[in-house]
Parts: C-alpha cells; structure tokens; sequence
C-alpha cells in the first residue's frame, strides 16, 4: 500500500541506502561500473583483500603523515572554560583530510585495474589530493574545475598541474562544484570502462558515500582513541564542519554509537539562511538545516532546491562548503537525530579564522572554520570536553580571508591594512 | 506484478513503433527558445514524419547530456520553462505521433507537494503523454515511479547502455514497456559524424530478444538512420540534430519538418535494403 511512497523502493537494497537516503540513481550505463565497485570496494576495503588496506594504511602513515595529532587547544580551553581539543587533519599532507579518500580510492582503482583517474574539485582541495595521489601512484589524471573555481583558487590549478594533472576548466552554469561534478558523469559515462571517479565526498550514488567514509573514517578512529589517551574518557561533543560532509562523517563515523557523545554538523549560513526563490539563489549552503529531499547526483539527499526541482545556486565564502547537496548519511543522521545540523554565517567563520590563527598559532582552512566559528557561539551547550576537527589549513584562503575581512568589521582580526605594504 | 518476460503489454508506444516501423522518434527541449515555439516544432516534426515524439522537461543538473541539449535546457530554463507550463503545452498539443516526456528523476519527484512521483504521473496522463524516459533513473530505482505508470496506462522506457549485459540486460529486457531505448554509444548526448560500432554491438546483443528496439545517441542524418535499421533498430531517435535547428536556422519550422522526412526517408531505404538483402547477406564469420 505504501507505492506513493518515495522510499518504497528502498527495501529492495538496504545495503545501498541509509534509511530513506542514498540509493543510486544514475545513468544505466554507469550501472555496471557501480557494480564493479560495489564489489572491489567489499573485497579490498572491507575485507582486505590482497593486503589492500594494510597498503593504504602504510601510504598514509608514509605518504600521508598520519597519525595526526589531537592537540588541547590551551587558549581556546582557556576563554572557553572548558577542554577544547583539535584533531589537526590539517597536518595532513596536501594541508587538508581530503588525502585519505583521494589516496584510498586511486589505490583501489589501481587494484581494480583500471587506467586513469577522473575526478571534480570546488575550491581544488580534492583536485589537488587526487593529483599527488595519482602521481604518487603513477596513474594518469584529469580534473573537472568549475570556471569560477579555476578563476578565485589559482594556487591549487598550479598545484594540481605540477603534479601532472590535467585540469579542464568547466564553463557551464556558475563555474562551480556541481557543475563539476556533472561534467565528471559525463566523462565517466564515456570512460567507464577504463577510467575510475574518485569522488571527492561523501555523496553520490552507492558505494561512494560508505567508500568515502570508510577511508575518511581513519580520523574519528585516530580522534577516539587519542582523546581517550590524554583525557581518559569520551568526549562531550564532537564538531565538525559539513559541506559534501566527508570530514563530517571521516569524523563522526567511529562516534556514532557512543550514544553520549553528542555531534554537531556546522554548515555555511552563508550571508543569510533565507531563500531566494525567484531567483534560485540560497545564499548559503546550509542544506542539512534548510534542505528538503530529493534526488542530486546519483542520491536521495536533502537538496537546495526550488519547489519545482530545480537546484539552487548555493553559496559559502567558503568554496569547500558551497553545494547544494549532502552526502546521504549525514542527511539520514540528521533526520533520526543522531547528529545535529547547525550553521554559522560567513562572518563568523572568519572571526573563527582570525581567532585560531591569533590564538593558536594555527590558521585554519575557512571551512574548519565554519566549527571553530560554531564553538564560540555555542561553547556553552557542548559541555566540558569538545573535540572540533581542523579538516585543513586555510594557507589557500589568505587572499579570500584578506578581501572578506577589509569589507566587513571583524571583531576577531588583525589590522588587515598592514598586509598592503 | 511482474509480467511475462518479453510478453510486454499493449501500449499506444509500441503499437506506435510496430505500425510505423521503422519508427522515427524525434526530442526536443520543451520551452527552448520558449513552450510557444515548442508547440509549432512539435507540429512540425509530426508532418515531417515522426512516429513517436519526446519532449525534454528542463531540469538544471542534466548529466546525462551533451553540450547541445545542455544549453537547450538552460534556454528553456532560462525563458522559465515550469512542470505545469510544460503539461499545459502538452494539453494543447494534438499530434498524431504520440507525445513522451523526457526528464530527470527529481524533476518527477518534486511535482506535488511532497517527493512522490504519483502527481507527476498523474498530470501526464491526463495531459495525454503516452510514456516517460528518465535518464538518471535505473531498473533498481524505477519501482514506484513503474508502478505509477503501470496504474495509469502509462509506459516507463528503460535504457538499454553497451555496458549493458549478462543479468542486468535480462533484468531490464524483462522489464520493456513501450521499446526498449539502446544507446548508441557510451557518453552523453550529441550528434555523432558516424554510426558507432557500439551500436552493431548492442543491436546484435538484442537481437534474441522480441521487443521493439530504438536507437539513440549520436543519430543525426538519415545515412545513420538507414544504418541502425539495417543493423536491426526498429526505429531511430534524434535530438541533439534537432535542437542545432531550433538553435541555428532561420526558419525552423521548415527545417525541422524537412529534418525529419530526409530521417524517416533514410530510415526507410534501410528497412527496404533489409528486405532485398535479407537473404544474400553472408554473416561475417570468424575465421
């Protein structure tokens, strides 16, 4: 009797869905390919096949830099008045998580046989893992970059090119992250049978969003035990930003079933959390905490989206953040309540820039900033032991950070005027 | 539930495609440049010849079309091209050729109030489409919106891809309502300089089965036409060579109605050449 509803279909696959969210909605010719990785993701991630995993693991210890630290941050424990601790995924190599999907994937597509690597960036975080993974595995690689995105993150097009990548500028729409990841279906509808898609989040269709969280998940793992290490129990809370959602869930995934400890998801508020309907602008990219469900590059998920169905423009001043999708798990988390979606607005994750940077000696990638930023306005309700995840370090937002805040009055920053001379 | 594999029901789609065959299908963006020229195009192509007529509903994220159709869709979107502008041009439209919609899957979930595809079906039933073709939607995910269909007369048409095979082909060949749709080519949508071998590939792969088959991907004159048919297609589907009409030509009324004759034309001399050779034609065999 339940044919109008949606997610009538979902029983026929538990294992591609979470709750009502996921499944895999794509072209059928991508079908056989989804397959096929459903399969290898099952014998080398879960299973370790062929040693796969114990491979992964070594690179990243090698390669990658991990373990990375979980650092008390004393200042900020100290204005807090509680214990404020920061699991450093900046540190990782490349300055941000995004390593450990790029690096896990490129190494199975390597034991899948396959011959190239595709894969979309926004503000060029994933591209430019996904290119040093690629070389470093010595596999050929192109990337999909919105022209917007080629345009305000230069650095990261250089980065990605001197690691032998190839970056094709994406000219449709507003030149950003969806409309890369369109242009990488695309090619990958052509290439399948060649080519793998190193997705660089936690969405897309099945296997994707487990794949993803399952090589992201090395940080919450690290996190649990560290913290359990120098504070001898669970934390209170655990925050993390959510754009796509994979530090989000890289972080929350091992804490998920200590029902006690409580995580929170900080969105891009963006400059404002109303919608524009006429125009199908969302001046955020708070899709967790405004969206509503539908079907985004090959999932069920909450979506920025027009009540016809068309998808919003979003925005963050943060590109890391700015889509108008999520991966499915956090959205099915966020509906059963497990984790809580909250957002802050640009200004504050640029006074949370500002005050790592001050404060710690740390200066934070604008989309860290976005739990730094939530931790100061809501330190109160997180209770006396919080671990926020530095997903990366906000080198490649100097010139953004330094633009924003000369137009904005920021009680968190420095004189930006002497920057000038 | 399910049917007979292979015995597909009655619909006007398939019924559409035996009488003509070889059926020219025909796809244009609905509201490109805006849903009043659509309606004299839609004419147009039904006095050209067509046999059975797709209309895309413009949805912003279409992965699975090429650069033609892409910018189609962003005129149609941009000239403010709605579900309901759309199913209105659709009330108004009286063809021959029966009308498909053409769209993606949260384009058919959002219609009602709330994400379900029953509204959707609903509305295009009673605007008179006779089928729906959604690109981003696989045989796994088409439960609700086959049901859907199944209740209101409706017919779902799958994708048939060249990576289509083993048990999955079955699946889907099991499943066939109104004609199977074979892509042509691996990639997104687009008009091709030449037939691909793909296309031979896949006909052959089919060949076992009894459901009428139709070509798409890349088909743009009545050459290719006359070649899928003679490769075994019961009828040919072109888009984006339509769309470079509406886009590019002075007078796309004439042009597209002359489009379509120089397709059905060829798709005709295919199925004749068929005929002569049927018997004379020596299999290439492996050595």
């Amino acid at each position: 009797m339940s044919t109008s509803d949606p997610e009538h279909n979902r029983e026929r696959d538990s294992e591609a869905t979470f709750g009502d969210y996921g499944g895999q909605y794509v072209p059928e010719a991508l079908m056989p390919a989804l397959q096929e990785l459903e399969d290898a993701y099952e014998r080398y991630v879960l299973e370790n096949e062929d040693g796969f995993m114990d491979e992964f693991r070594e690179r990243m210890r090698d390669f990658g830099g991990r373990p990375t630290p979980l650092q008390r941050a004393d200042r900020l424990s100290e204005r807090y008045d509680r214990e404020i601790y920061l699991k450093r995924e900046d540190l990782v190599h490349g300055g941000a998580h995004k390593l450990n999907n790029a690096l896990g994937q490129v190494l199975l597509a390597k034991y899948m046989g396959k011959e190239r690597i595709i894969a979309e960036t926004g503000a060029g975080q994933h591209g430019t893992a996904t290119a040093m993974a690629a070389a470093h595995l010595d596999m050929p690689c192109e990337i999909y970059m919105g022209r917007t995105d080629v345009n305000r993150q230069r650095p990261n097009v250089y980065r990605m090119r001197m690691n032998g990548a190839e970056v094709n500028p994406v000219e449709a729409g507003s030149g950003t992250l969806k409309e890369a990841i369109n242009e990488t279906f695309r090619d990958w509808a052509t290439t399948v049978e060649t080519t793998h898609y190193v997705i660089g989040s936690v969405v897309g269709p099945h296997p994707f969003p487990k794949l993803v969280r399952d090589f992201q998940a090395v940080i919450g793992r690290e996190a649990r035990e560290q913290i359990r290490e120098k504070a001898g129990h669970l934390p209170d809370s655990v925050v993390a930003c959510a754009g796509g959602g994979s530090n989000t869930m890289g972080t929350f995934h091992e804490f998920v079933s200590d029902e006690d400890v409580d995580l929170y998801a900080v969105e891009a508020g963006g400059s404002s959390l109303e919608i524009d309907a006429e125009e199908g602008l969302a001046p955020n990219s708070a899709t967790l905490s405004t969206g509503t469900d539908g079907v985004l590059h090959g999932a069920m998920t909450k979506l920025l989206q027009s009540e016809e169905g068309q998808i919003m423009e979003s925005h963050s001043v943060s590109a890391g953040l700015d889509y108008a999708g999520v991966g499915p798990e956090l959205s099915y988390l966020a509906e059963t309540g497990r984790v809580t979606p909250v957002s802050v607005d640009d200004e504050a994750a640029l006074n949370g820039f500002h005050r790592l940077s001050r404060l710690e000696g740390i200066i934070p990638a604008l989309e860290s900033s976005h739990a730094l930023g939530y931790l100061e306005e809501s330190h109160d309700e997180l209770g006396d032991l919080v671990v926020v995840n530095v997903s990366g370090r906000g080198d490649k937002d100097l010139e953004t950070v330094l633009e924003e805040t000369e137009k904005r009055d920021l009680e968190a920053a420095p004189d930006v005027e002497v920057f000038d001379g | 539930m399910t049917d007979d594999s292979n015995a597909a029901p009655e619909s006007t789609i398939e019924t559409a495609i035996r009488e003509n065959d070889p059926a020219l299908i025909t796809y244009i963006t609905a509201g490109d440049p805006s849903l009043e020229d659509t309606k004299r195009y839609v004419e147009a192509l039904d006095r050209g010849g067509a046999d059975l007529i797709e209309l895309g509903l413009p949805f912003s994220e279409p992965v699975a079309e090429g650069a033609t159709i892409q910018a189609a869709i962003n005129r149609a979107l941009d000239a403010g091209t709605t579900p309901e502008g759309f199913f209105e041009l659709v009330d108004d439209l009286e063809t021959e050729a029966p009308l498909l919609v053409m769209t993606y899957y949260n384009m058919i979930l959002q219609y009602g109030s709330e994400p379900d595809v029953r509204p959707f079906v609903e509305r295009a039933a009673e605007a008179g489409l006779s089928g729906i073709i959604v690109p981003d939607l696989p045989a796994e995910e088409a439960d609700p919106l086959r049901e859907a269909c199944d209740d209101h007369g409706l017919d779902l048409v799958f994708i048939v891809a060249p990576t289509t095979e083993g048990e999955r082909l079955e699946t889907i060949m099991s499943q066939v309502s109104g004609f199977a749709y074979v892509q042509a080519r691996l990639g997104t949508t687009g008009a091709r300089a030449d037939v691909s071998t793909a296309t031979h590939e896949s006909l052959e792969r089919l060949s076992e089965y009894d459901v009428p088959k139709a070509v798409g991907f890349g088909v743009s004159e009545g050459d290719h036409a006359a070649e899928i048919i003679e490769a075994g297609a019961d009828g040919v589907i072109v888009g984006s060579a339509l769309i470079d009409i509406v886009a590019d030509s002075d007078d796309p009324e004439a042009d597209l109605e002359a489009k379509a004759e120089e397709l059905k034309r060829g798709a005709v001399r295919g199925a004749e050449s068929l005929t002569v050779d049927a018997e004379d034609t020596p299999e290439p065999e492996q050595p």
